[in-house]
């Protein structure tokens, strides 16, 4: 099953520029580790030891994870993933 | 020496500080949007800040999704990310720079410290900000 990611400018060095991209996997913890597998790198990126980064949002359709099951949140194959960087300072 | 430019006309600098002016003393923010690979900001896109801070700023998460999906439907780019600094100077933030994630961005800051919600002179810098290192640039403002 194929998922289709929709990479941020700041990640596109880790997809070789490609603005989407696809990926496998049940739960969004999969879909990470499979994009690591074929974007090395990436997965730093977006998780921490704690995690989905504080400054990472990862949307499947129109929700963040956040408000779904975070990196347990269940992909269907119609679904779409949309990584976005927060826009934050101080 | 400054290398880089931003241009930009003079009615999106104004509703830049007035939207800095209205927010106060809460930080303001928003966008720019302008065509992909053109660095000219156009639309004008006033964000929420979702932590109401004076301190501190950040975009909603729903509203940062429909920002994004708007600008790739219309085919533009986020050419300016502005925010406001209350009451210090306008220079980035340590934050500012380790939460930038657009390098292609020109980065705004205003300072309203001396009026705060008055009028009265403000201060409006522009930076590019990759990978934690800071490069402020000239501004060329149109009529």
């Amino acid at each position: 099953m194929s998922i289709e990611v929709r990479i941020p400018t700041i990640l596109r060095p880790y997809t070789s520029g490609e603005k989407l991209v696809t990926a496998q996997g049940i739960t969004l913890a999969e879909v990470i580790n499979d994009l690591e597998i074929n974007y090395p790198g990436i997965g730093e990126r977006l998780l921490d030891e704690n995690g989905l980064r504080r400054f990472i949002n990862i949307y499947v359709n129109d929700e963040d994870v956040r408000f779904l099951d975070g990196l347990q949140s269940v992909i269907g194959e119609n679904d779409s993933i949309t990584i976005l960087p927060a826009v934050a300072g101080g | 020496m400054l290398v880089g430019m931003l241009e930009i006309q003079r009615s999106l600098v104004d509703a830049i500080v007035a939207h800095a002016r209205a927010d106060h003393p809460d930080e303001a923010c928003g966008v720019i949007a302008g065509p992909a690979g053109s660095d000219q900001p156009e639309r004008f896109i006033p964000m929420v800040n979702a932590v109401r801070c004076p301190t501190l700023y950040e975009f909603d998460s729903k509203d940062l999704l429909r920002l994004y999906r708007e600008m790739d439907d219309r085919d533009e780019i986020p050419v300016v990310i502005y925010h406001s600094h209350p009451a210090t100077q306008a220079y980035p933030s340590i934050t500012d720079i380790t939460q930038a994630s657009e390098p292609d961005a020109h980065y705004v800051l205003v300072s309203i410290r001396e009026t705060g919600p008055l009028e009265g002179p403000f201060e409006f810098r522009s930076f590019r900000i990759v990978d934690g290192e800071v490069t402020e640039e000239e501004i060329s403002i149109r009529d």
